[in-house]
C-alpha cells in the first residue's frame, strides 16, 4: 500500500504545479497604494503573479501584461498587509507549570488553525503574525512566524527558512509575570540567575558540540532545549522579549549583551524612561498601546506617547496586538494612537508593516510592496488611520483571504453568532493572556 | 495655623480657586453639537457661575465684554459613561485599590458606591482628560447582587463633592459573571453555581423584601422588624426609585431577566446584552433601555456572540441606548467610553446617534437630563473641547469643562 499514497502525493504536487504554472498575473487598479518603500501612488498598480509581487507603480510606469486578470480598487486605499510581532491567536500554548524554563516547549505542537482568532486576524489585515507563548516563564517556548494563508492544518501556515527550518523567535519574559511560587524565580534578581546559568549551559553545550567537529562519538547527548538556546546564541533565532518596567528592560539589554543574542523588547510601557538606553543598544521594540494605563503594577506608567519617544531616539519600533488583549480586528487603531500621541505617520504605519517585519527578521520577503517581495496586501476603505475605515480585502501570497463583502467574513469583522470561540477551554493555558482576563473579571471565582 | 502670616495667601488661593468656578467664559467651536437641535456653525456657548447662560450661533449670541474665550474646532456636552467602575476599581489592580467586589456573600445590595469611591484615582483623571465628565460608577457587574452604583461628576474631589446621586442603580448579574463557582457538583458549597440557582434566589430575596415591607407596616410596632439596608434597597428597585442595573448577556439570560422583571414589576436597565441582536423583539416589547456592552469588548464565554454593530441594530429598533466603559479586571482597567462610541458610530451606528448615547441619550437613561447631557440654558456648564472629530483615533480632546471649571488635562 505505500507506493499508492506517494503517487497521490506527486499527482497532487504536479496539479499544483500546474495550477502556479496557468495563473495569470493579476493587475490592481486605482487604488491609492501605500507601498511603505517610498511615497504614497495616488492612482497605483500592483501587479502580482505565483504569490510574488511583479511591480508596483503609477498607471503609467507600470504595463499591464495582456491577458491579466484586472480587479479595479478604485477608490481604496491599498497598502502591504499588516504584521503583528506579537499575538496569541490560535490558542497556542508553551511550557507547562513544571519549570520556568522550557525553550524545548514548541507553539508549534498546540495551535488551532480554525480557531475564530485566526479568521478574525485575517478581518483586521493582518497576513504575517508571531504566535507566541505567554507570559508566565523565564522562557516559555518557541514562538512561530505565520502567514495567515486559507489553513487546514498547521502546516498551511508555516513560514520555511531557507535551511528548510520553520520560522520563529524565543518568548521570554521578566518581571512580576514569571515570579511565582517555586521551582519559579521569586524574585528580579533570581530571575536573571536562571536566564544566566541557562545561557551558560547552552554556551558550553555549543563548545562540545563544535569539540566534537563531526565525530558522533564526542557529540553531547541531545538536548531540545538546549538545541533551542544555541540557536540563539548563534543568531538563527530572536528572542521576543516581555518586558515592561524601565529597570526589566535594562537587565534584557545586559543579558542580551553578555551572551551576544539577539532580542526585540516587547510591550516596553517603561520605554520611555531609557529610550536613549534601547537605542544605543540597537535593540528594536514591539509597543501595544492600552486604552489606560495600569491594570498591574508594572504598566502604572505605561504612556501613549511611548512609540513617539522611542521613535525620536531613533529606535525601530513595531506594534503588537497580544490578541486577545487588543482585538486584531483593530489592530491599525494601534499605529493611529501612537500617531495622536505623537509619533510621525510615517513611523506609525512602519510599525505595523516593515518595522515588524524586521523584528521577526523577515524584511526582504514581507513588509512593504516591492518587486520580488511575497504578494501580501490589503485593500482599505480609506485611510489606514481613519476609524471609519474598514479592512475590505487581506490577500497572502497572491490569493484573497478575507473580503468584507462575503457574509461568513463579514461577521467574523464585526462579530455575531457564529464569530466566537466556542471550543475554546474556559481556563486553557498556563499564563495565557485568556486566563488572565477570565480569572480577573471574576467568573468562576 | 502655625505661621498666621500665611492666612492672607490662604485667603487668596481660596479666592482664585473661587474665581476659577465663578469665571465667565465663552467656548467657541467651529462645530458645536449642542444635542439639543441641529449642530451649530461657529456656535457659541456662555458659561456664568457653573451653568450655561446661552448655546447659539455666533450670529445669535454676543459674547458680553469680561469673558474669557476658549476656542475648539468641536465642542460637544462634556460625555456620560453610563456604566463605569472608575473610583471603585483603581488603576494599580493591586488588593487596596480594589473596591469593586465584595465575595463574601452572593447579595449585597446594601454596599453603597460613595463609600468607596475614590475621587482622586487616576484613572478618574483619565477618563475626565477624554471629556467624560459624568460617570455612573460603582460596583462591578462580577456577582448576582454586587451592590449598588451613584452617578458623580469627574472633578476628582471628594465622593460627597462630586456626587450627583449618590445611589442610582443596584446591580445584579445574571449568567456567568454573576456565579459564585464553575457549578460542577464538588463546587456546590458557594451559590449560585447555576443560572437556574443564581434567578431562584434573587426571586427569595425579592420576595423576602417584599414581605419585610408588609411587616415595617405592622400595626403592632413591637412586632415590626429592625431596620434591613439590603431590603430597603431592594425596595427602592421594587417602587422604581433605585433601578435594577441588570447585566446580561446570554440570550436566555435578557429573557430571564425580563420575566423576573414582568413577575415583580420591575422598572430595570438592561446591561451587556451580547446577544441582544437574537432577541430585539423582546428587548423591543419590554420599553427597558439598554446600556450596551463596550463595543471593543473582547468576545469570551457569555460575551462570544458580541458585535461591534450591535449598538447600531438597537437604535435603529428604536431601543433607547447609551454606551458604557464597564468593568475590566485586567488591562484596560478602564475602558474609554468616547473610544467606545467612536468604533459604535463606524459600525452602524452613524455619528450622531453615537454621540448621543454618551451624552443626552446617557442623560436620560441615568435620569439626569435635567442637568447634564445637552449645551442648553441652565445646565451645568460641562463641555468636552476636540481639534476635530471627537472620534477619530488621531483627533484629541483638548479640554473639558465641569460646572464652568477648566481642566487642561490633554491634549490627549
Amino acid at each position: 500500500m505505500r507506493p499508492r499514497p506517494l503517487r497521490q502525493l506527486a499527482l497532487f504536487t504536479g496539479l499544483a504545479v500546474l495550477v502556479c504554472a496557468q495563473e495569470k498575473p493579476l493587475a490592481i487598479t486605482g487604488a491609492q497604494i501605500i507601498p511603505i518603500a517610498g511615497d504614497p501612488i495616488a492612482h497605483g498598480v500592483l501587479l502580482v503573479q505565483h504569490g510574488r509581487i511583479l511591480a508596483v507603480g503609477s498607471a503609467d510606469t507600470v504595463k499591464i501584461p495582456a491577458g491579466a486578470d484586472v480587479l479595479d480598487a478604485t477608490g481604496r486605499v491599498l497598502m502591504p498587509g499588516l504584521i503583528d510581532s506579537h499575538s496569541h491567536i490560535g490558542s497556542g500554548s508553551g511550557g507547562d507549570g513544571s519549570n520556568p524554563i522550557q525553550p524545548d516547549a514548541r507553539v508549534l505542537d498546540s495551535l488551532d488553525v480554525r480557531d475564530a482568532s485566526i479568521q478574525k486576524a485575517r478581518a483586521g489585515g493582518i497576513t504575517a503574525v508571531n504566535v507566541m507563548p505567554g507570559s508566565g516563564h523565564l522562557i516559555s517556548g518557541q514562538t512561530l512566524y505565520l502567514k495567515l494563508r486559507e489553513a487546514r492544518t498547521i502546516d498551511d501556515l508555516l513560514i520555511k527558512l531557507p535551511d528548510g527550518s520553520n520560522a520563529g523567535g524565543l518568548k521570554m519574559a521578566n518581571g512580576t509575570n514569571s515570579i511565582k511560587a517555586a521551582p519559579f524565580p521569586g524574585t528580579r534578581a533570581k530571575s536573571a540567575a536562571l536566564v544566566r546559568e541557562e545561557y551558560i549551559k547552552a554556551q558550553e553545550y555549543r563548545d562540545k558540540i563544535r569539540r566534537a567537529n563531526g565525530d558522533p562519538e564526542k557529540m553531547p547527548p541531545r538536548d531540545l532545549a538546549l538545541e533551542e538556546l544555541v540557536e540563539v546564541l548563534d543568531g538563527k533565532r530572536i528572542v521576543q522579549n516581555h518586558t515592561h518596567r524601565h529597570d526589566d528592560i535594562l537587565t534584557v539589554l545586559r543579558l542580551s549583551k553578555e551572551f551576544g543574542f539577539k532580542v526585540v523588547l516587547h510591550h516596553v510601557s517603561e520605554g520611555w524612561k531609557v529610550a536613549d538606553e534601547i537605542a544605543a543598544a540597537h535593540v528594536a521594540c514591539s509597543v501595544i498601546i492600552i486604552d489606560s494605563p495600569g491594570g498591574k503594577l508594572e504598566t502604572r506608567d505605561a504612556d501613549w506617547r511611548t512609540p513617539a519617544i522611542l521613535e525620536k531616539a531613533g529606535v525601530l519600533v513595531g506594534f503588537h496586538t497580544d490578541d486577545p488583549i487588543c482585538d486584531s480586528r483593530r489592530f491599525l487603531r494601534t499605529p493611529a494612537l501612537a500617531v495622536r500621541a505623537g509619533m510621525t505617520r510615517k513611523g506609525a504605519l512602519e510599525g505595523v508593516t516593515i518595522a515588524n517585519a524586521k523584528i521577526i527578521g523577515l524584511e526582504n520577503r514581507i513588509g512593504s510592496l516591492e518587486p520580488g517581495k511575497d504578494a501580501d496586501f490589503i485593500l482599505l476603505s480609506g485611510d489606514p488611520l481613519s476609524v471609519y475605515t474598514h479592512v475590505e480585502q487581506t490577500w497572502v501570497e497572491g490569493r484573497k483571504v478575507f473580503d468584507l463583502s462575503r457574509p461568513q467574513d463579514h461577521l467574523y469583522a464585526a462579530g455575531g453568532v457564529g464569530a466566537g470561540d466556542s471550543r475554546r477551554a474556559q481556563l486553557c493555558c498556563f499564563t495565557s493572556a485568556w486566563d488572565l482576563i477570565a480569572a480577573a473579571n471574576g467568573a468562576s471565582q | 495655623m502655625k505661621n498666621p502670616s500665611r492666612l492672607p495667601l490662604l485667603a487668596a488661593l481660596l479666592a482664585a480657586a473661587c474665581s476659577v468656578r465663578a469665571e465667565n467664559l465663552a467656548v467657541t467651536g467651529d462645530t458645536v453639537y449642542t444635542m439639543a437641535g441641529a449642530p451649530l456653525k461657529n456656535g457659541v456657548v456662555l458659561i456664568h457661575d457653573g451653568k450655561i447662560e446661552a448655546a447659539g450661533s455666533a450670529a445669535a449670541v454676543k459674547i458680553p465684554a469680561g469673558y474669557r474665550v476658549l476656542h475648539a474646532a468641536v465642542v460637544t456636552p462634556g460625555l456620560i459613561d453610563a456604566h463605569a467602575t472608575v473610583g471603585l476599581s483603581g488603576l494599580l489592580n493591586q488588593p487596596q485599590d480594589q473596591d469593586m467586589l465584595e465575595k463574601s456573600s452572593p447579595m449585597q445590595p446594601d454596599l453603597r458606591a460613595i463609600d468607596a469611591y475614590n475621587a482622586k484615582d487616576e484613572l478618574v483623571t483619565w477618563v475626565r482628560s477624554f471629556g467624560v465628565t459624568t460617570v455612573n460608577t460603582g460596583h462591578a457587574p462580577a456577582a448576582l447582587i454586587s451592590g449598588q452604583t451613584m452617578i458623580a461628576k469627574t472633578f476628582g474631589r471628594t465622593a460627597d463633592e462630586d456626587v450627583i446621586n449618590p445611589a442610582a442603580m443596584t446591580s445584579v448579574t445574571l449568567g456567568r459573571n454573576g456565579l459564585a463557582n464553575d457549578g460542577s457538583p464538588g463546587s456546590a458549597a458557594k451559590s449560585p453555581g447555576t443560572r437556574s440557582k443564581a434567578v431562584a434566589m434573587l426571586r427569595e430575596e425579592l420576595i423576602k423584601a417584599q414581605e419585610y415591607a408588609k411587616k415595617r407596616e405592622g400595626k403592632d410596632e413591637a412586632k415590626r422588624p429592625g431596620r434591613d439596608l439590603r431590603y430597603e434597597t431592594l425596595l427602592r428597585a421594587l417602587d422604581g426609585t433605585q433601578p435594577l442595573l441588570v447585566t446580561v448577556n446570554r440570550q436566555q439570560d435578557i429573557i430571564s431577566a425580563l420575566r423576573l422583571a414582568r413577575e415583580f414589576r420591575l422598572k430595570i436597565v438592561l446591561d451587556g446584552c451580547a446577544d441582544a441582536q437574537l432577541v430585539l423583539a423582546e428587548i423591543k416589547a419590554s420599553g427597558f433601555p439598554v446600556i450596551i456592552h463596550p463595543t471593543m469588548q473582547r468576545s469570551y464565554e457569555d460575551m462570544e456572540n458580541l458585535s461591534v454593530e450591535t449598538a447600531g441594530k438597537l437604535h435603529a429598533a428604536g431601543i433607547p441606548i447609551a454606551l458604557q466603559s464597564s468593568y475590566e479586571g485586567y488591562v484596560p482597567k478602564t475602558r474609554v467610553v468616547l473610544l467606545e462610541a467612536a468604533v459604535a458610530a463606524a459600525n452602524g451606528l452613524g455619528f450622531e446617534p453615537a454621540l448621543a448615547s454618551i451624552t443626552i441619550d446617557a442623560a436620560q437613561m441615568l435620569g439626569i437630563a435635567g442637568r447634564v447631557g445637552s449645551l442648553e440654558k441652565g445646565k451645568d456648564a460641562d463641555l468636552a473641547l476636540y481639534d476635530g472629530d471627537p472620534f477619530e483615533y488621531t483627533s484629541h480632546c483638548v479640554g473639558t469643562l465641569i460646572e464652568g471649571q477648566v481642566f487642561a488635562d490633554g491634549p490627549r
